[in-house]
């Protein structure tokens, strides 16, 4: 059993890729290792559990990867999704390590396939976990416990000590009451607030209300939150999360990866007074997938309905939750309780704007509208061949950006600038400083191995001096 | 709201194991871990043919649930390999010939299966102190000492009865399995593909979770399952393979049983027989310690007799061999006709029925990827 009374070498709270990373670069380097986490067996994790890919760098192809992808072109892809709102230096940094990464995460047990059906744009710069996030969870505890790394469930931190940029001991929730522990140095690794829907309040108001959380409820910041109330430097940009068009029947939380949707380019989509509000045909994936879990947010209710007809029904991947179906477009209005003579004016307005073309949906095709505000500048086709189907959608928010500033070795900057005595931080906890905005597949992923990795050692180096 | 807008199944396995699928589909991690994913993918929905055809493509290896983010305590309650196990207990009941026998022997598998081995053994020990009673409990050595149990033609008719038996009745359930999945006829003949699906078979490929290992007890991946199960089956080949060795002789080179431990049936029976006893203790240690998360609980009793028949038949042919020259050797060798008769009647019935449901999801398999990749 963990013995309490100790102080162990590192501490480790939260229990993610990047959580156990840093465990197990930390007991690899000889030290003493405690994980808390503090979700249940089950749940633990956060969003690694939902995860399936890594971004790394590499300079050829290998059994799983269909070509290279240099570290120059990966920096080049982080500034496009970031527009430019990341920090050069540890960008870089973090990418030049992603290419040892792809090896010492298998030596930590993680096996890779090549990419799944369905992914086939991401072949060459992602390499899939066999079996998913969960199975590559599995593999690192299975490798922390056997170097020693002592691992609490339902553990939540709820107090730090610090003390002039030094961490002292953690209280946390331990069965029915709290316990306090001791140790050299500490690695924060529990991850953003966005399961914390108050704290979401505070920068969208009500309408957080109506947010689906795509991963557990475990992912409440309350270490970040600690944090940054003691002296650590922030980063990022509080009001930010990532957020997708999700399936508006998902669970409140960790309905995962397959709720979501993107049938956005098939049809049109409308709000909860059967009107358009953008241009469902503006851009490819991923783009368009990381845009418009926002624009519902800011839909009245927080809803937007996506609207196809017969013709496309098997145009894209099966998805969990059936497309509600009619055989009239009123009827359709019904079943999804909008004004019928409201969406029949707009499909009306939406056909007699199409104009003709060649429809592909992996192109910028020339199919688009004419003289509607606001148009469908790609893939437009008439919506006219019964049955009609809707997927009821909300904003499925994935992770926030607000972070603790680090340095190139995962160290905690503190308010005054000054690098801390023994805290470090890594994953999502301080991916601000590499991701200020947008998001690239996979680079959550490589945040959290390459600076838990980093966190691990350094840690470990600091705890022996 | 899922259930009610999905197609009506013939039963409440068949529409759980459709909801999962549909929920897999959307997901597609596991789709590295073994054919049923892949197989999968090649369908947006699923008939009760589809559904029969990946729950016998299943290995139950474990992996897709200790991988799966959904897994329970989760409210999606993914259980891929409970729900297939289930289906798969069910699509044998409903193949079996005739349907009625099946039933009662998944109620009452190890029950029945021990009932009729020691009923036959008890007639051929009944019928032979009938006949002699000094027979029973002489010493007999040399070229056909068994036959002074039973006359050799006499032990030929009714294990060839109930083999032949066994072999029509399990001809009937393939034949009714192969046209309840709905493939195309055209499939089964088809070499490359049969030729695939025995060395999938053979190596048990898709019982190693993708790579990694099966799972059985928690999360951390092994291959003694699949080590078990080699040994079992191997053993039953090379069992089969002394028995087919020991007629020719029989017929062929006029050499009657028993033959010299260097001979070719003793040979290959006493590989066969250690196979099969450590293959199957294996299994039924495996199976005590599996996560019972994992287990169809309404197909253990089926499940237990298939193995347990094949560790008796290992078991009572080896001490047989053991105590061949002794006064034991008439009721060692009545136990051991009898395990073996029992063992070739209920072969249709029971667990035996997995290699062959299994092999022709195989071969289909086999067969479709072949045509996608063409």
């Amino acid at each position: 059993m963990v013995d309490l009374t100790r102080k162990y070498d590192v501490l480790v709270i939260g229990g993610g890729n990047a959580a156990l990373c840093a465990a197990i670069s930390a007991a690899r380097d000889g030290a003493s290792v405690l994980v808390l986490e503090a979700a249940p067996k089950f749940y633990r994790g956060g969003n690694t559990r939902h995860t399936r890919n890594m971004r790394c760098a590499h300079d050829a192809a290998t059994d799983i990867l269909t070509g290279p992808y240099t570290e120059e072109e990966f920096w080049e892809d982080l500034l496009r999704v970031t527009g430019g709102k990341t920090d050069e230096e540890l960008a870089r940094h973090m990418i030049r390590e992603s290419k040892d990464i792809l090896h010492w995460i298998v030596r930590q047990g993680v096996r890779w396939q090549p990419s799944l059906g369905g992914t086939l744009s991401l072949g060459r710069t992602n390499s899939f976990f066999l079996g998913g996030g969960r199975a590559m969870l599995n593999a690192l505890y299975l490798t922390a416990e056997q170097l020693g790394v002592d691992v609490l469930y339902d553990a939540e931190v709820t107090d730090l000590e610090i003390a002039d940029g030094m961490f002292l001991s953690a209280t946390f929730k331990h069965r029915d009451g709290h316990a306090t522990i001791k140790a050299s140095t500490l690695v924060a690794a529990a991850g953003g607030f966005e399961a914390n829907i108050e704290w979401l309040k505070t920068y969208w108001g009500e309408v957080a209300d109506n947010f689906l959380i795509r991963g557990t409820p475990f992912n409440r910041g309350s270490v970040l939150k600690l944090l940054l109330d003691k002296g650590v430097l922030e980063i990022g940009d509080p009001t930010q999360c990532h957020a997708v068009a999700i399936d508006a029947r998902a669970p409140k939380f960790d309905g995962g990866i397959i709720t979501r949707h993107d049938s956005v380019v098939f049809g049109v989509v409308v709000n909860r007074d059967a009107q358009r509000f953008y241009d469902e045909g503006e851009d490819i994936w991923p783009k368009r997938y990381a845009i418009w879990g926002r624009l519902v947010a800011a839909q009245p209710g927080q809803i937007a309905y996506i609207i196809f007809d017969a013709s496309s029904r098997n145009s894209f991947m099966p998805t969990l939750f059936p497309p509600i179906e009619s055989d009239s477009i009123a009827g359709l209005a019904q079943k999804l309780t909008l004004d019928p003579l409201a969406l029949e004016k707009t499909i009306l307005d939406f056909n007699a704007a199409v104009r003709p073309g060649t429809f592909d949906h992996t192109i910028l095709d020339d199919c688009r509208t004419e003289g509607l505000t606001p148009p469908k500048s790609h893939w437009a086709r008439k919506l006219e061949k019964p049955p009609y189907y809707a997927y009821p959608v909300r904003p499925g928010i994935t992770f926030t950006y607000l972070g603790t500033r680090v340095n190139k070795q995962a160290r905690m900057l503190m308010k005054d600038g000054k690098p801390s005595a023994n805290m470090f931080a890594a994953g999502e906890i301080m991916s601000g400083n590499v991701l200020g905005q947008g998001y690239a597949a996979g680079i959550g992923m490589t945040i959290g191995s390459v600076f838990g990795r980093i966190a691990g050692r350094e840690a470990a180096r600091n705890a022996r001096n | 709201m899922i259930q009610q807008l999905r197609a009506m199944h013939g039963s409440p396995i068949l529409e759980e194991a459709d909801r999962l699928m549909t929920v897999c589909n959307s997901c597609r991690y596991c789709e590295g871990l073994c054919a049923v994913f892949p197989a999968m993918e090649m369908r947006r929905a699923f008939s009760d043919g589809d559904l029969n055809f990946l729950a016998n493509l299943c290995h139950a290896c474990g992996a897709c649930y200790t991988d799966c983010q959904f897994s329970p305590p989760h409210e999606f309650n993914v259980n891929v390999p409970k729900t297939l196990a289930a289906l798969r207990a069910e699509s044998w009941a409903a193949c079996a010939w005739p349907r009625a026998l099946s039933g009662l022997f998944v109620r009452n598998g190890v029950a029945i299966s021990i009932i009729a081995a020691l009923s036959v053994a008890a007639f051929i020990f009944g019928f032979a102190a009938f006949i002699d009673p000094q027979v029973l409990l002489g010493v007999h050595t040399g070229p056909g000492a068994f036959y002074t149990l039973m006359p050799h033609n006499a032990m030929a008719a009714l294990f060839g009865a109930a083999f032949l038996y066994a072999i029509f009745a399990l001809a009937m359930g393939l034949r009714a399995f192969w046209r309840g999945l709905g493939g195309p006829s055209g499939t089964l003949p088809d070499p490359p593909s049969l030729w695939q699906a025995i060395r999938d078979a053979g190596q048990l490929r898709y019982l190693d979770g993708g790579g990694g290992g099966c799972f059985n007890e928690d999360e951390r991946p092994t291959d003694r399952r699949r080590i078990y199960h080699h040994l079992t089956f191997y053993g039953f080949l090379l069992c089969f393979a002394s028995t087919c060795v020991a007629t020719l002789y029989h017929y062929l080179l006029g050499r009657e049983a028993p033959y010299a431990w260097w001979d070719l049936p003793v040979v290959l029976g006493t590989l066969g027989g250690i196979g099969l006893v450590i293959g199957t203790t294996g299994l039924f240690a495996e199976k005590s310690k599996r996560d019972a998360a994992l287990i169809d609980a309404n197909s253990t009793g089926m499940d237990a007799a298939f193995t347990l028949m094949l560790f008796l038949t290992g078991l009572t042919g080896l001490t047989l061999l053991v105590w061949r020259e002794t006064s034991a050797m008439g009721p060692l060798l009545a136990l051991h006709l009898g395990v073996v008769f029992a063992l070739f009647i209920t072969l249709p019935y029971g667990k035996f029925v997995h290699g062959l449901y299994r092999y022709a999801a195989l071969v289909r398999y086999a067969r479709e990827q072949r045509a996608m990749t063409k």
